[in-house]
């Protein structure tokens, strides 16, 4: 093993040709990368507030099952999830009968439903890292005023906790972003997977990947500026 | 028990893999993360833009791809390299890209893990720290430093739990780590749920095992803090 430090000067000509070609298949994978991305997050994030606030709580029984589920969810690659749902499902006669065979064969919402899993249980971690990171004068002070723990959760420690955890999970949102490539890996024609298709055929790497690179960028700048955006919205002082 | 059809030397060499590949992005990460959250919070404009491209771009770009790029787009770069120092057949090996690939985007999510605990530290630490006349420097390794750690650990703790797990990408360009042993036992014992169903064990034992020392770090950096 050789550990070799790089420093590019790339003095090269980007054949730009071939870039502006396949930009349109290139889109149609953006497309596809956009709505898995979209369907997880949501589901994701529905899953998520349960799951975070029962791991948040003070209750040991409550505190099992989302300890269980964070576990194996943050645990094991999505590369593994993928392919155990996709691949490994599959080996079985009695799910190839059932009647969620339908949807189980089809990369697309093996794709969603497994991205969907591994996205709640890390949201649901930086939510329960959130909650115990408001302040505890706070929530003190809201018991002090007469408020119930409901009432104090609701108006004190979830909108802290919002906030607070909102970097992180800006982070996990793009981060979703970047595991949807991975469903290029169980056929679906994402932007990665039209990316490697594409130079199959035409043997550019580097310029094909660049595309697909600045594909990648232009979404999560989007994403980043929404959530920069939200974050100055909702900013407290000091 | 499982049968692995005689797999399990094989596996735990690919374990052993991933663990090597894991804390040298790791190291390096860390780096790069610290360096970008001190670039993004300092009062040089140009080092406050420097430190956003770099979070911002290779935050951007699936690791995938960067692993991808690393391995297969330097190849020419490494050769002009290689024929200008004399070593001809100059070329990244798949863990040396796969390190400075991983390590990279390691160290763009650290930046923001940085950035977000160095904010959250009370402005009067610092100054207390000043008035008391101690240098800059005294400041940030004394005082800012103790309570960024604390304030980092969690998220910390996921981004290398995401880094061990990332690992497995680099199975796509032949590194033998654990992913790519797996697949390799897969096409041979055509079980593909029992081999992804080990791996996917592995990994989570390699969880447990971080999980206790993150556990222990936290505890250790959070003595003496008030919870409700």
């Amino acid at each position: 093993m050789h550990l070799v430090v790089w420093r590019a000067h790339e003095d090269r000509f980007l054949n730009w040709d071939v870039i502006f070609h396949w930009l349109p298949k290139l889109l149609d994978g953006a497309g596809l990368t956009l709505q898995l991305v979209a369907f997880s997050v949501a589901t994701g994030l529905l899953l998520a507030f349960p799951l975070g606030m029962a791991r948040a709580s003070s209750h040991a029984w409550l505190r099992a099952f989302p300890y269980l589920y964070i576990f194996v969810f943050r645990g094991t690659p999505l590369l593994v999830q993928l392919f155990i749902i996709y691949y490994g499902l599959a080996q079985f006669e009695w799910v190839r009968h059932g009647p969620l065979w339908p949807y189980l064969r089809e990369p697309y919402w093996c794709a969603v439903i497994t991205m969907s899993l591994h996205t709640a249980a890390y949201v649901a971690e930086i939510l329960r890292g959130a909650i115990q990171a408001v302040p505890a004068g706070e929530i003190e002070a809201a018991y002090a005023l007469g408020m119930s723990k409901r009432k104090a959760l609701q108006h004190i420690v979830l909108p802290r906790a919002v906030r607070i955890g909102l970097p992180a999970y800006s982070n996990e949102v793009i981060l979703m972003l970047k595991g949807s490539a991975l469903a290029s890996t169980i056929t679906l024609m994402d932007l990665t997977g039209m990316a490697r298709t594409i130079i199959a055929r035409t043997y550019l790497p580097v310029e094909i990947f660049f595309a697909a690179g600045m594909l990648y960028l232009a979404m999560s700048y989007i994403l980043i500026t929404v959530f920069r955006l939200l974050e100055r919205k909702l900013q407290s002082n000091g | 028990m499982i049968d692995l059809h005689g797999f399990t030397p094989a596996l735990i060499f690919g374990t052993l893999m991933t663990i090597k590949m894991a804390f040298s992005a790791l190291a390096l990460g860390l780096l790069l993360g610290m360096a970008g959250a001190l670039a993004k919070t300092s009062s040089s404009s140009f080092l406050r833009w420097l430190g956003n491209c770099y979070s911002s771009v290779v935050r951007g770009v699936p690791e995938l791809l960067w692993v991808l790029l690393m391995y297969f787009g330097t190849v020419n770069a490494m050769r002009t390299l290689g024929a200008a120092l004399g070593m001809p057949d100059l070329a990244l090996s798949p863990f040396a890209a796969g390190t400075l690939a991983l390590g990279m985007c390691f160290g763009a999510y650290a930046t923001e893990v940085f950035r977000g605990a160095l904010i959250a530290i009370p402005v009067g630490q610092g100054e207390a720290g000043r008035a008391l006349g101690m240098g800059r420097v005294r400041v940030f390794f004394s005082i800012l430093l103790p309570q960024m750690w604390r304030i980092a650990l969690p998220a910390l703790g996921n981004l290398f739990m995401i880094l061990m797990k990332d690992t497995a990408l680099v199975s796509v360009i032949g590194m033998g780590e654990l992913m790519r042993t797996t697949q390799r036992a897969v096409t041979v014992t055509r079980e593909p749920f029992t081999f992804y169903l080990t791996a996917a064990l592995i990994y989570l034992m390699l969880t447990v095992i971080s999980m206790i020392g993150l556990h222990w770090l936290e505890r250790r950096a959070s003595r003496g803090l008030a919870r409700a």
